[in-house]
């Protein structure tokens, strides 16, 4: 086995716990979780000294986030690459302070994208706006709704490998789960007015409504405001935080995007998720908990297959192991926290992903796996079947 | 009746003159002189060697589904009352693969499938382009 870097740790986290913040602005949800998760990381505000952001709020990213903060960071890193961003941050975060450039990296994120009734999936923001792209002029006419783009890697998905309708639900019903175990889940559905507030099954997902065939309404995840923050810190300042830390262990990033002879069903992941594995030293089958961008049932299904935990065409039957649910028998566990399925998706959901798996690693879930010791974070950002990032993050615990 | 469709907005200039050959409904496609390959969308440069020297060819028109769904849900007010349809991607036979909608079928749930052979149909736009979209060949 390498050598596994012990350079850089999540030494805090925050999760912004409503769902539904009318009258709050993105900036002060950023401001207020960087606040909570530096008191999580026994730091202070002063201690900052590299900014990490996806563009999230107004005017120049960097800019103006580190005057809107109070900060002079010595590096600013505003790669926006969608709701992977943060996997993508957290990756230049461990480059940086292995260069010895940054020892507090500060990772925010801010949404009010469900009191804006944003329509991210369903048209919202087809056409029209910004200035025209070659990608823009090819694609605005046909009306492909980003919820039909991820419905043709399903779709191609089932075609190529006989994967079902019925094994896609089984991860909005293992997600669903941990959702139910997670007191803030539970308010954001009802906050965000979910039908059913309670476990479901995979009849339940086979018959909620089709949004864009073969995708139903329980395989899409929901659209919340929220945020988060994450602290990642050099060796040396991890010896007096509060918590135990989570070492970012490997990293790996990636794009795909359509190509005229290329495979829809293979993701960025692909990619990401050998160098990820390859830089911790670590084998997929070693991983206790998966953080897994479920932005889709399809999505997660890819992603599981393009990280290698199972072959390529073998997902669908992956997932209807006895695996997934936090007390199953087989590895690993999945979006403990409920995932953008069942817990929080304001639009970019990898910094949660980074989030649940620290407290996974820290013991403090609240579908706690026994001794769980390694994770991934895999975010996928853009469009599944379309151009897309990958970003993959293995964590370890001491 | 509903909003008009988005529409390619001009200047810009990659693809510019495959809308143009649009308005004499002629689907055109790219390929590279230097490394033979086909390219698509249209491009000042070759994507897969970086070479600029690109020559346009008309397309036959003729294809094959890659993979589709079918919308039930749009709220953009083009799409929102027009019930489903078939977006879709489509292989040419010339080598290429582009976004479409698959029409001229009674129920796109049960009428679209992966592998059907489809042909270009043109449905022309107030804006004075024309839209390929496809319908079984």
């Amino acid at each position: 086995m390498a050598v596994q870097s012990r350079d850089a740790a999540i030494v805090g986290i925050y999760e912004y716990p409503r769902r539904r913040a009318p009258g709050v602005s993105v900036l002060q949800i950023k401001a207020e979780c960087a606040a909570r998760a530096l008191e999580d990381a026994g730091l202070s505000w002063k201690d900052v000294d590299g900014l990490y952001d996806a563009q999230d709020g107004p005017g120049m990213a960097g800019l103006s986030l580190a005057e809107y903060f109070g900060f002079k960071p010595n590096v600013i890193d505003t790669t926006a690459v969608g709701g992977s961003s943060y996997e993508f941050h957290a990756s230049h975060a461990l480059r940086d302070i292995q260069r010895g450039k940054v020892k507090v990296a500060l990772l925010t994120y801010g949404s009010t994208a469900a009191s804006d009734a944003r329509r991210i999936g369903t048209g919202g923001g087809m056409g029209g706006w910004g200035a025209p792209s070659p990608l823009s002029n090819m694609t605005d006419p046909w009306g492909m709704t980003l919820i039909s783009n991820y419905a043709m890697v399903a779709h191609r998905h089932m075609y190529q490998y006989g994967t079902t309708s019925e094994q896609l639900a089984r991860i909005a019903v293992v997600t669903r789960a941990h959702a139910m175990r997670n007191p803030e889940a539970v308010q954001a559905m009802k906050d965000l007015e979910f039908e059913n507030v309670r476990e479901i099954t995979v009849e339940d997902v086979l018959s909620s409504r089709m949004i864009a065939d073969p995708l139903h309404l329980l395989d899409c995840c929901m659209i919340s405001d929220g945020g988060g923050a994450v602290v990642i810190a050099s060796r040396d300042v991890v010896r007096d935080t509060r918590q135990k830390p989570v070492w970012i262990i490997g990293a790996g990033e990636a794009t795909k995007y359509v190509e005229n002879d290329g495979d829809i069903t293979v993701s960025a992941a692909a990619q990401s998720g050998p160098l990820a594995f390859g830089e911790a030293g670590v084998r997929p089958e070693e991983i206790d908990v998966a953080m897994i961008y479920d932005s889709f049932t399809i999505t997660v299904l890819v992603c599981l297959e393009d990280l290698g935990f199972c072959k390529k065409g073998e997902g669908g039957q992956f997932v209807s192991e006895d695996r997934l649910h936090f007390q199953a028998k087989l590895k690993p566990a999945l979006n403990t926290d409920g995932g953008g399925l069942s817990s929080n998706h304001p639009g970019m959901r990898g910094i949660f992903l980074l989030i649940e798996a620290t407290r996974q690693l820290r013991g403090q879930s609240t579908s706690q796996v026994p001794d769980a010791k390694l994770a991934v974070a895999h975010g996928n950002g853009g469009q599944l079947g379309g151009n897309h990032t990958g970003g993959t993050i293995i964590l370890a615990r001491d | 009746m509903p909003a008009p469709r988005p529409q390619p907005r001009f200047p810009e200039p990659d693809t510019q003159p495959f809308w143009e050959a649009t308005k004499e409904h002629r689907l055109t496609y790219q390929t590279c002189r230097s490394c033979t390959k086909v390219v698509f969308y249209p491009r000042a440069h070759c994507p897969h060697c970086g070479s600029r020297d690109l020559e346009w060819h008309d397309s036959k028109g003729l294809g094959t589904v890659y993979t589709y769904s079918v919308v039930r849900l749009n709220r953009h007010p083009a799409f929102a009352e027009l019930g489903p349809y078939a977006v879709a991607y489509v292989d040419l036979d010339e080598g290429f693969r582009m976004l479409t909608n698959i029409v001229g079928v009674a129920d796109p749930v049960k009428d679209v499938h992966i592998g059907m052979r489809v042909k270009v149909r043109w449905e022309d736009q107030e804006s004075g382009i024309s839209l390929p979209m496809f319908e079984p060949a």
